[in-house]
């Protein structure tokens, strides 16, 4: 029998390239949210340290080589990279790997490009590697994470990806040709 | 005229522009007035009401008078300030409110009839008849009255909005402000420094005086020098502050490349900043303002400080002659100045009698100026000395100076009040206007430049304390520290001409007289009255003034007479700029489904429901119209088979032990009872009663269901259960995400859908393993999905839904086999004529004010158990035969298309509102069934089917007698979705 062919969500928008600063679609991952049953919550934990993780404070991501599990909301995460198998009888877990656009933004001007779309204060002093906040991208709800001095883990429904590659890329043009300005 | 060796400007790049069609040449750093003065140029537009010939007044962001407007077609800006504007090789400017031309403007026979035109002049007289207020006098007052206008074309120039933050925003450049940034960056700080200027160092460019030994604006570039270097601090020049918010935001309008001739590719004109600052020194600096004496308002007559602005930081001398009219000691500074650059100057007049006379000038203390002549331009200046003896005083410039108003509009915006303070003659803020606001300098009535740099240093220490900042030791530089001595003194009286007070909007003191005289002696009253301070300078240079000409006229003081209230926007800002990114389909994300581009491919027009986009029909070769395309994919689904997207619809993941307790509480019927395996239709009200959407539920296994919203209310529904999980329940077991996208879902149905599907899927499926509302896991093509047997359309019908990443693969796959089958892919059109059919309801009929009583649904709530919604379902006047209810409307046979959004009446009835007995929400034509059908709702309509009611649209004129039906038009039974 035939097979179907599998399409990512950013299919054919991604790369995107102004200056030294790189929009990326990120590769395709295993995502499950994670949200604790009652009472379970430590039985959780301690099933998320045996797979080299822990439960993210709100704010925040733990991750290890390959796999992450990043806050995303009141009592819920998100399993990164991971079978959520060990997991099961201890949380609600729901896939959500295919309903997500994920990206990488990357460079010098990446924090400058998100200050145009972003209400969030993210200076690396107030933002810092390994943080994690629902936010706006411009209209689109977002999740973000700071992955690097100059990278962020950037996720909206999938079937914004064109808006956000819009957004961001209109973004990062502008604060291009910013640094094109001599006078 | 330039004067040699003068000024700050770049001698050595000359730069051409162009002004009402006439090339001119300036010089790097000018601004389009400096280069017009320079060039000779006197008349800059005409005024607002009268059409007088008007030149330049200031030389900052604050001009009332040289407003102009800048590029052509849709990038046409109107009353862009000559003094902020720099020139450049491309730019093309024009005079303002002329006709043909700011030289010769025939509308200026207004002047002429100046004394009818005062202020409440024509709500007085065109009063009559009163119905042509609206259609003939005010268009034809608009059209001679007003500034630049906007070319009413979309503007396609890209604007920015952008965010930032930091520890202390630095208002203004001036003394007070680089001081404040120095000491805040030097202690590591993350500072901002806005200015509006596109150089900085505020008035120290524009006066001679020393700073630390050193011309005051070397002084600066030396600060400027230093801030540039360090990591933690931004310089943002051409940026103006234009307003004060809660929770330490400011808004700000950045001129990003308006100044530029060939600006790179993706530049912005313009970005509005959203700038949140724990901490705030505002260093604004103050305006000069005018003093009020007849025909005060001739091009030539100009601020003091702005002579010297010319003078000094552009090298201009505004005219060859100059006379100077002030009651304080900045007159006779511009008098210094002039005369160190050789201008010829003819006069001074000092309202003061007690002035001593400036070396090489003719000094008339205690005398005013009572008149000025010289339409096009300033020729000579009437004074009349403490006698009355009248002097004509030849000159071609008349410098004013009427003491200084700080700028302290920032610090009002969240409605404090400032206090007037005598010896200054002028308001000043208060501290605590604005939590974390200190102000300092000018802004605050500090006047020395020795004491603006102490305070801008004492006010950054006191911010890094309470930021908890140690600071580093910055000296204090010695600086002028002269006394600012002035008498107040703001109209010059009994002259016959007008004297002007808003140079903008055309209101003189007499306006402002006739506004006391009519009673309207609050200042707000006489704002509104006059239109005094509504201009783009929103009363910078007229506001004190006015309030001290309507205090004498009340007999008040100016602190009893009171200030009004200051509101942002600081400067003008571009609609565009706040706007920016919303231009066409930026308005709004846009959701595309997986299938959107073999939709596109196949040429479907697609049409928005809510953010998403959706196929509205299939057009082929020969269709005469959409409506041979939607007939067309109504027979797939009847006859063979037809595929549709419903991925949009809400897809609600809820899981936990009390999933189903949860479940009964937002839905009217029952889930809890729901078998793993099984599906059911649920009806969800809000909390006042109301039905909120419906939708099905399928129970996926122990404590896991997944419920369905419709397209539209997803959102709503998922807002809904969060908030009644957190609110009513926070104790509960119960856990919901959305997996809208996660799954890609097309619905399959018509006599062929299992025939379809069973070519697909792995293990296939007979009518006992996924019977009518049963749901199973289902391997298709090697992909694990899910398949639900439910039906929209009334025939056997399923949605086949797979992880989204295999959502376009399985959607092409589908149609192919539909029209293999003689079936194939239908479209919103078809999809809702089949539910029309069937009397399913939608957002149509459920739109927040029926009730499930309404839509005969009231069965479906449970009488065993409560809801969210149900004791409010229980009001009075929510049921019964008063209440509208739905029915299905059916034309009698020969009668033309209805429309959705008519009102039925009873035959015979007269079609007016008092006799309304009901609206028409969808209508179709219905090729299955051959007659065009409707839904609506009927007062008592349930009681009254069979009867016939009269359909009366009053837009599309359309007047029918329908047969009034159930609204479950076709397959009452319900045989064929059952199979």
């Amino acid at each position: 029998m035939a097979s179907l062919i599998e399409k990512s969500a950013c299919d054919g928008l991604l790369p995107r390239v102004a200056g030294g600063t790189v929009l990326s679609e990120l590769p395709a991952a295993r995502v499950t949210s994670v949200a604790p049953f009652a009472g379970k919550t430590r039985a959780l934990g301690a099933a998320l340290k045996e797979m080299g993780l822990g439960w993210p404070k709100p704010g925040e991501a733990v991750g290890t080589e390959g796999a992450s599990i990043l806050w995303s909301g009141r009592d819920q995460a998100f399993l990164i990279g991971a079978d959520p198998a060990p997991l099961s009888g201890l949380a609600a877990l729901s896939d959500q790997g295919d309903g997500w656009a994920r990206m990488q933004l990357k460079g010098p001007e990446a924090e400058a490009a998100l200050a145009r779309l972003v209400p969030l204060d993210l200076r690396l002093s107030e933002f810092g590697i390994g943080q994690v906040a629902r936010s706006g991208l411009n209209h689109m709800m977002m999740l973000i994470a700071r992955t690097s001095e100059t990278g962020f883990d950037i996720m909206v429904f999938r079937s914004m990806a064109a808006s956000a590659v819009h957004e961001i890329g209109t973004a990062l043009d502008a604060v291009a040709a910013r640094g094109r300005l001599t006078s | 005229m330039r004067i040699a060796g003068k000024g700050l400007v770049d001698r050595n790049t000359p730069v051409g522009f162009r002004f009402d069609g006439k090339d001119y040449t300036g010089f790097q750093g000018d601004t389009l007035a400096s280069a017009l003065l320079a060039s000779g140029v006197r008349v800059f537009g005409r005024s607002f009401k009268y059409h007088r010939p008007r030149g330049v007044m200031t030389a900052g962001s604050e001009e009332p008078c040289a407003l102009v407007t800048i590029g052509r077609g849709a990038a046409q800006v109107p009353n862009v300030r000559a003094t902020v504007q720099e020139i450049h090789a491309a730019l093309d400017a024009r005079g303002q409110n002329a006709w043909p031309s700011v030289n010769v403007d025939l509308m200026a026979m207004n002047d002429l009839f100046s004394p009818f035109f005062s202020a409440g002049f024509y709500y007085k007289t065109f009063m009559w008849p009163r119905k042509f207020w609206e259609s003939l006098y005010e268009p034809a007052i608009r059209r001679a009255a007003g500034l630049g206008a906007l070319s009413r074309k979309h503007n396609e120039d890209h604007y920015e909005k952008a965010y930032a933050f930091c520890d202390l925003l630095v208002v203004g450049s001036g003394p007070a402000g680089l001081m404040a940034a120095l000491a805040a960056g030097r202690a590591g700080a993350d500072v901002i420094l806005a200015e509006e200027d596109h150089v900085m160092g505020g008035r120290l460019l524009a006066e001679m005086q020393e700073v630390a030994g050193q011309p005051g604006a070397d002084w600066a570039a030396g600060v400027l020098a230093e801030l540039a270097t360090m990591p933690n601090v931004r310089l943002m020049t051409r940026t103006s502050i234009t307003g004060a918010y809660d929770g330490g935001t400011f808004g700000a309008l950045e001129r990003v490349g308006l100044h530029l001739a060939r600006p790179p590719m993706d530049l912005p004109q313009e970005c509005f900043w959203r700038i949140v600052a724990k901490r705030a020194i505002l260093a604004t600096g103050a305006h000069e303002r005018p003093i009020a004496f007849p025909n005060n308002d001739r091009p030539g007559v100009m601020m003091a400080g702005a002579v010297r602005a010319y003078l000094n930081r552009f090298g201009v001398a505004p005219g060859q002659t100059v006379a100077v009219f002030g009651n304080n000691d900045d007159a006779h500074r511009t008098v210094r100045d002039l005369k160190a650059a050789g201008v010829k100057v003819s006069a001074l007049i000092d309202v003061r009698e007690e002035a001593t006379a400036p070396d090489g000038a003719t000094l008339h203390a205690g005398a005013q100026v009572v008149d000025t002549v010289g339409r096009k331009g300033l020729r000579e200046v009437v004074i009349a000395d403490r006698s009355g003896q009248i002097t004509r005083i030849p000159c071609d410039c008349l410098a004013i100076s009427g003491g200084w108003n700080p700028a302290l509009h920032l610090a009002c915006h969240m409605n404090g009040r400032p206090v007037w303070r005598e010896e200054i003659a002028a308001f000043v803020p208060q501290p605590g206007m604005v939590p974390g606001l200190a102000v300092a300098g000018a802004a605050n009535g500090t006047f020395s430049t020795q004491a603006c740099l102490a305070e801008g240093l004492e006010a950054a220490k006191a911010a890094l304390s309470e930021l908890g900042r140690k600071a580093k030791a910055v000296d204090l530089p010695q600086a002028e520290d002269g006394a600012y001595r002035l008498r107040a003194f703001w109209e010059v009286r009994g002259g016959k001409h007008r004297a002007w007070l808003d140079f903008s909007n055309d209101v003189t003191t007499k306006d402002v007289r006739l506004a006391a005289q009519e009673n309207y002696r609050s200042v707000e009253h006489m704002k509104r009255y006059t239109t005094q301070g509504m201009a783009p300078d929103q009363g910078k240079n007229s506001n004190v003034a006015a309030l001290a000409v309507l205090a004498d006229a009340t007999g008040r003081g100016i602190p009893e007479t009171g200030i009004t209230t200051f509101r942002p926007p600081y400067v003008p800002i571009s609609v565009a700029a706040l706007g920016a990114g919303g231009q066409g389909a930026g308005f709004a994300p846009q959701r595309f489904t997986t299938s959107h581009q073999a939709s596109v491919e196949r040429g479907a027009p697609m049409v928005e429901a809510g953010l998403w986009y959706r196929p509205s029909y299939f057009p082929r070769p020969g269709d005469q119209s959409w409506l041979d395309a939607c007939n067309r994919e109504v027979g797939f689904v009847r006859d063979r088979v037809g595929v549709c997207d419903v991925s949009t619809l809400g897809k609600i993941d809820i899981q936990g032990a009390d999933a189903g307790r949860f479940l009964d509480l937002v839905y009217t019927n029952t889930f809890s009872t729901l078998k793993p395996g099984r599906v059911r239709y649920g009806l969800m009200l809000r909390e006042d009663g109301m039905v909120m959407d419906d939708g099905t539920t399928a129970c996926l296994a122990e404590g896991h269901y997944l419920m369905t919203t419709t397209t539209a209310a997803a959102g709503q529904v998922m807002r809904h259960l969060d908030f009644v999980a957190q609110a009513h329940c926070p104790a509960w077991d119960v856990h919901m995400i959305s997996a809208t996208e996660q799954w890609a879902q097309f619905a399959v149905a018509g006599p062929l859908a299992r025939e379809l599907l069973n070519t697909l899927l792995e293990e296939p499926v007979d009518g006992d393993t996924v019977p009518f509302l049963g749901v199973a896991p289902v391997r298709v093509m090697g992909v694990a999905g899910r398949l639900f047997r439910i039906s929209f359309s009334g025939e056997l019908g399923y949605e086949i839904a797979v992880p989204a990443r295999y959502g376009a693969a399985l959607y092409r796959d589908l149609v192919a086999r539909a029209e293999n089958l003689g079936g194939g892919a239908y479209g919103m059109e078809a999809l809702n004529v089949l539910r029309i059919e069937k009397g399913f309801i939608t957002h149509a009929e459920i739109h927040g004010r029926v009730t499930a009583f309404d839509i005969g649904l009231q069965g479906m709530v449970s009488a065993k158990k409560d809801c969210i919604g149900k004791g409010a379902s229980t009001r009075p006047g929510l049921s019964g035969p008063e209440r509208e209810q739905m029915v299905g409307l059916k034309p009698v046979p020969g009668s033309k298309s209805i429309g959705a959004g008519a009102h039925l009446f009873d035959e015979g009835a007269e079609p007016v509102r008092v006799n309304d007995q009901g609206y028409v929400t969808s209508v179709c034509w219905s090729p299955t069934l051959n007659s065009h059908l409707g839904l609506g709702f009927l007062i008592n309509g349930r009681a009254r089917i069979g009867t016939r009611v009269r359909l009366v649209d009053h837009l599309r004129k359309t007047d029918v007698i329908c047969e009034v039906v159930h609204p479950v038009f076709f397959d009452p039974e319900g045989g064929r979705a059952r199979g």
